[in-house]
């Protein structure tokens, strides 16, 4: 076990807190709400000589990315952290990230799109980038920020993957709001982590590469896109295994997803990030009030857990997944259409419905999480009938 | 004629308390006023800043664009309203920085509009990081050890890539500033007005007080603004050598450059002779195109 110590402290102070003892040689980043204080709270970690990365201010998000991969390419261990329009500013360069194969680590603070304007939490960043191949974890707590950052290091690093790892974290929310969170000794993070061992680094100059050349007219971009598909494949045994040696190392339990009251549950409800809280709580209250609600709260969004899902869901009788981001003219949200195609191979069907939830920082309230259960419970006794995609709360 | 008290909406401004956007926000109503623009007679663009704000307060049929991304919404406004006079209002981080591409582009193609920095050399809506045009060693939250980049410098820029229209105005000189606008928004062609707009709450060291020791303007002066090297070296000149004492540097406002022979890209593009808005009212008579189909 870990030396650790409790404080009281933000999710954003604790992903600068987590990038120091992971060391990276690189950090570049553009300022962003809400994720600003990361980066601002890494620069003077940097500035005060606390930890040796290059740290580069950029003009863009485009440019950010672009000098991580730069970086990552040389063979440096890489980090940055972004939002919302920041991380759509990206999107050509999250390709290039994940297609050569770059272990870059980034924080994202879930923000909502334009238009129009807006500066807080949902999930349609990420969700934009959720096919681009990086690996996507998500935090209910800014101690699961911290756990999720440094286990980032060891999954995107291992040789079997080598993929760029996203680790999420709800605006403001998650961000902004102090938190409990326990903090482990620099010593036991940097054995964790290990050195980086970069493969084909630019700065190998003893044996000299090229990345990115152009692999179309009978090239090998098909079998290079099946490998990235392998190794996000590989990547869920890397994820669970650096979990369980995480979970060795903290006293905290780690899987790609956390069940909740799901032992004897009859209707559960399927959510990521922040919310989770707000679930387990309403949870609770239903049970004391006879009602078998359970939970299930996606830790690993890329991979998809699969074969977990269906473990922990296939025996209920009424599900509700809870999407903070549409996939406008799709059947519902992401987190839906991923779950209910899960469980599409079961001998007897799951019922299974979508509620768009708290887009742009909308309210969560308890009584609307509520709404969700006793509409389950109707599904589930057959009062109900199935029915579309909701959006909960919305006037 | 409308008064500059027929420019605003109800909703109240949201700038800190002695902003710069204040004097021109101000400076900008005075100019439209006196120049007898009626609603219909302009339409605004604004980026992603604190300048941004003035989206909700100033009354116009316009658009509040993605970071950075003003002047190619204002191009599409000037190329097909050809009638309406279009203002773009961006911030140093958001036009200078993710929006420099569009920047130098929209000044190389002389689109007729005009193009109005708010250059408080700061990220002020973020509050406080360094942005393009932060003085060379300031410290910033983003930069504690300093800015190790020398900052943007626009007005050099946009005069080296053929703008035809190039001044610098300060937001403490509200009379002077709007002078600067009228003559800006009457230009045919880019014109730039890059204007030192002091944050008073992020930027401790590019205050009202620090400007007004500096500033002095060039219409005092015998600065011919047909001068295009005289222009250039004024602007190079001036830019990054803001830390030093004020007797040492000084900081000329007012019209540096100006071209009026150049012809604006919205001349030379012939299709805009006829702009789709107005192709599309004419009914056009397709009987014969049917018949031939039988």
């Amino acid at each position: 076990m870990a030396e650790q110590k409790t404080v009281a402290t933000t999710g954003n102070s604790v992903v600068a807190e987590a990038f120091r003892q992971c060391a990276p040689d690189v950090v570049a980043a553009y300022p962003i709400t809400p994720q600003t204080t990361i980066v601002e709270e890494f620069a003077k970690i940097v500035a005060q000589g606390r930890v040796h990365t290059e740290y580069v201010t950029v003009e863009s998000e485009h440019s950010a990315m672009s000098a991580c991969i730069g970086a990552a390419a040389a063979g440096a261990r890489v980090m940055t952290a972004t939002a919302s329009q920041g991380l759509a500013l990206m999107w050509e360069e999250l390709y290039i990230a994940s297609g050569m194969r770059l272990p870059i680590i980034m924080a994202n603070t879930n923000r909502a799109l334009s238009a129009p304007i807006n500066i807080h939490c949902d999930h349609s960043d990420v969700m934009g980038a959720r096919d681009s191949g990086w690996i996507i974890l998500f935090a209910e707590t800014a101690q699961e920020v911290y756990d999720n950052t440094i286990m980032a290091v060891p999954i995107g690093e291992d040789p079997e993957v080598l993929l760029p790892v996203m680790t999420c974290l709800d605006g403001f929310i998650t961000t902004h709001s102090i938190d409990r969170v326990q903090l482990m000794d620099d010593d036991s993070v940097t054995a964790f982590v290990g050195d980086y061992e970069p493969q084909n680094a630019l700065l190998d100059t003893d044996n000299p590469v090229s990345h990115g050349n152009f692999a179309g007219l009978g090239g090998p971009y098909f079998e290079f896109k099946k490998t990235q598909r392998l190794a996000i494949d590989c990547s869920k045994g890397v994820i669970e295994r650096v979990g369980e040696a995480f979970s060795k190392l903290s006293g905290r339990p780690f899987g790609l997803i956390e069940t909740d009251m799901m032992d004897d549950a009859e209707v559960a409800i399927v959510v990521l990030g922040s919310t989770a809280g707000n679930v387990r709580y309403v949870a609770k209250q239903m049970r004391a009030e006879g009602v078998k609600a359970g939970l299930v709260k996606i830790r690993c969004f890329r991979p998809f857990p699969v074969e977990e899902m269906v473990s922990a869901l296939s025996d209920m009788k009424a599900v509700g997944v809870l999407d903070r981001a549409d996939s406008f003219g799709a059947e519902g949200g992401p987190v839906f259409l991923e779950t209910r195609s899960a469980l599409y191979d079961l001998e007897s069907r799951v019922p299974v419905v979508n509620y768009i939830y708290g887009l742009g920082g909308s309210d969560v309230r308890l009584d609307l999480i509520r709404t969700v259960y006793t509409d389950l419970s109707d599904i589930a006794a057959g009062s109900a009938s199935l029915h579309g995609m909701q959006y909960l709360g919305a006037r | 004629m409308p008064a500059v008290k027929d420019y605003v909406t109800k909703n109240k401004p949201t700038w800190c308390p002695g902003c710069g956007n204040f004097g021109m926000w101000e400076a900008l109503k005075r100019a439209l006023s006196e120049l007898e623009m009626e609603f219909h007679d302009y339409s605004i663009v604004w980026g992603i800043g604190c300048h941004g704000n003035g989206a909700d307060f100033t009354k116009t049929a316009g658009f509040h664009a993605l970071h950075g991304r003003t002047l190619p919404v204002a191009t599409a406004l000037s190329l097909t309203r050809p009638d309406l006079k279009v203002i773009v209002e961006m911030g140093d981080g958001d036009g200078y920085g993710l929006g420099m591409g569009h920047f130098v582009h929209s000044v190389r193609r002389n689109i007729d509009l005009t193009c109005i920095a708010h250059n408080n050399q700061i990220y002020g809506l973020t509050v406080g990081q360094a942005s393009p045009t932060t003085e060379h060693l300031m410290k910033t939250v983003s930069t504690p050890d300093g800015v190790l980049e020398e900052p943007v410098n626009p007005l050099g820029l946009a005069l080296a890539q053929g703008a035809t229209f190039v001044a610098r105005g300060f937001a403490g000189d509200i009379p002077h500033l709007t002078e600067l606008y009228k003559e800006a928004i009457q230009h045919e062609g880019f014109a730039l007005v890059d204007v030192f707009q002091p944050c008073v709450t992020f930027n401790k060291l590019n205050t009202f007080t620090w400007f007004r020791e500096r500033v002095y303007k060039l219409d005092e002066t015998d600065h011919d603004p047909s001068d295009h090297t005289a222009a250039f070296n004024l602007s190079m000149t001036t830019f990054h050598e803001l830390t030093c004492a004020p007797d040492e540097c000084r900081i000329p406002v007012g019209v540096f450059y100006r071209d009026t022979e150049t012809p604006t890209y919205n001349e030379r593009a012939v299709a805009t002779d006829a702009p789709g808005y107005k192709r599309a009212e004419e009914v056009r008579d397709i009987s014969k195109l049917l018949d031939s189909l039988g």
